[in-house]
């Protein structure tokens, strides 16, 4: 039985000690790409919330009751990448209908995380940790709000950037890139925290 | 045979998956801590690439085109977990170094991307050596990418030690920050040739330049119609508002010069 200390070290543990974006690479495409403002970086933060901690719900349900009963694990990829992308389908269409103002706020960012392979890498990591139900849905939360943290000081350092003078070749992705290194130097610090 | 050869050379080079075209970044970034991660990971991803083409041009006219993303993505899927049980049966330690990474090739950019670009619209054989060609391009750039952070942060390729005895290793490339510090060299260089080109109005004979830096790195809507997102339309619409615009208005009036680090507080 896993105890609640436990589960909160986990939680620290992939949200700031090995984050998902600055020290495993995952989600990089909507990290670069949705920290231009620090709105529009936070929305998608908290959809990514949202998808992954239910996603590592229904995937690690499906593992141990459907996968594992009939011995079928090598299929895991496969179904975890329908899954997911059919449960993305399903939740959008269930905001839009019954709860449209939360339609609204995170309805634009859904369809782009179909394929965030943040999504599918916490499904995966989930079983190849041999991770039970409940401690996969604590590692999927932790890990998308790690996620979260990270876009949004992006683009809050991106706000400020805009209207910095950077070199010719610099300008565009490169500086945001080292930006994130920087950021990735300043996270290895958390390493000394568990 | 001379089509095989255009495929092949518009792959590896006029239009590199990841010098030139920017897709997949997330597994270049994550495995190219060697040499040797890299080849195996580009090779990993190659073969996916050239079979998973050649079976989506075989049944380009039987897939419907409203769940084509879907059937790609399951015919994608099945061979990476084929190239990941041989991986994981043959060579146990590139599986263990690459890890989760492998069956993530499922979801890399470059893969559906080419289904979508290239494979739904064209013949079995030059399918199969556009994604080989890619493939192969996606190597060559894991393996030099791999290289250049094993001799930084550790003085050596392919586990041989090069560098003298005085060099003393520069660790941070080995680690994660140090992926995001090449790759934004990597980009800088690319600006630099666009630039280059775009101001003398010339074409590239070896490479696209039009294509140049147009993948994830650059932003989520390169990967087209396919990948990160497919609607991405309704997105940029509600989200990219005049701040960018603003941004380059700045930029352009007072070009060349240099950075400004203490002007940022007056805003």
């Amino acid at each position: 039985m896993l105890q609640i200390k436990d589960l909160m070290i986990l939680m620290i543990g992939t949200s700031l000690v090995s984050n998902v974006v600055l020290s495993q690479f995952l989600g990089l495409c909507p990290f670069l790409g949705v920290s231009k403002k620090t709105d529009t970086a936070l929305g998608m933060g908290v959809s990514v919330i949202f998808v992954i901690t239910l996603s590592s719900a229904v995937t690690g349900v499906i593992y141990k009751f459907l996968l594992v009963k009939f011995g079928i694990e090598y299929l895991s990829t496969i179904v975890f990448i329908l899954v997911i992308a059919a449960l993305v389908q399903f939740v959008e269409m269930f905001l839009k209908k019954f709860v449209p103002p939360l339609y609204k706020a995170l309805g634009v960012y859904l369809p782009l995380i179909t394929t965030n392979c943040a999504v599918l890498g916490v499904a995966l990591n989930n079983v190849q940790y041999k991770y039970g139900i409940l401690a996969g849905i604590v590692n999927g939360l932790g890990t998308a709000v790690g996620f979260t943290i990270a876009i949004v000081i992006l683009a809050g350092l991106r706000e400020k950037m805009a209207r910095n003078h950077i070199p010719e070749p610099f300008k565009g992705m490169p500086h945001v890139l080292l930006t994130a290194g920087l950021m990735a130097i300043a996270f290895c610090g958390f390493s000394g925290l568990l | 045979m001379n089509k095989i050869g255009e495929r092949l050379f518009n792959g590896i080079i006029r239009e590199n998956p990841t010098f030139v075209l920017m897709l997949g970044m997330c597994p270049t970034l994550a495995v190219t801590t060697s040499a040797i991660n890299g080849l195996g990971m580009g090779l990993s991803t190659a073969v996916v690439l050239a079979l998973s083409n050649a079976i989506i041009s075989a049944l380009r006219n039987i897939i419907p085109d409203k769940v084509r993303i879907p059937a790609f993505i399951v015919v994608i899927a099945s061979f990476v977990t084929m190239v990941q049980l041989l991986i994981q049966g043959y060579l146990p330690s590139l599986y263990a170094s690459l890890g989760i990474y492998i069956p993530l090739i499922v979801v890399n950019c470059i893969i559906l991307g080419r289904a979508e670009a290239y494979a739904s619209k064209n013949p079995v054989i030059p399918s199969f050596f556009d994604g080989i060609g890619m493939g192969l391009g996606f190597t060559l750039a894991l393996t030099i990418i791999g290289a250049v952070r094993e001799l930084l942060g550790s003085g050596s390729v392919f586990g041989n030690t090069v560098m003298p005895e005085s060099f003393t290793p520069i660790g941070i490339f080995v680690m994660a920050p140090g992926a995001f510090f090449v790759l934004a060299a990597l980009t800088a260089a690319q600006n630099a040739i666009k630039n280059h080109y775009e101001s003398k109005g010339k074409k590239s004979k070896i490479i696209n330049v039009d294509a140049l830096g147009s993948g994830c790195a650059s932003d989520c809507t390169a990967c087209g119609e396919t990948g990160c997102s497919y609607r991405r339309e309704e997105m940029i619409v509600e989200t990219e508002t005049e701040t960018v615009e603003v941004v380059e208005e700045v930029v352009e009036t007072d070009d060349l010069e240099i950075i400004d680090l203490d002007k940022e507080g007056d805003e």
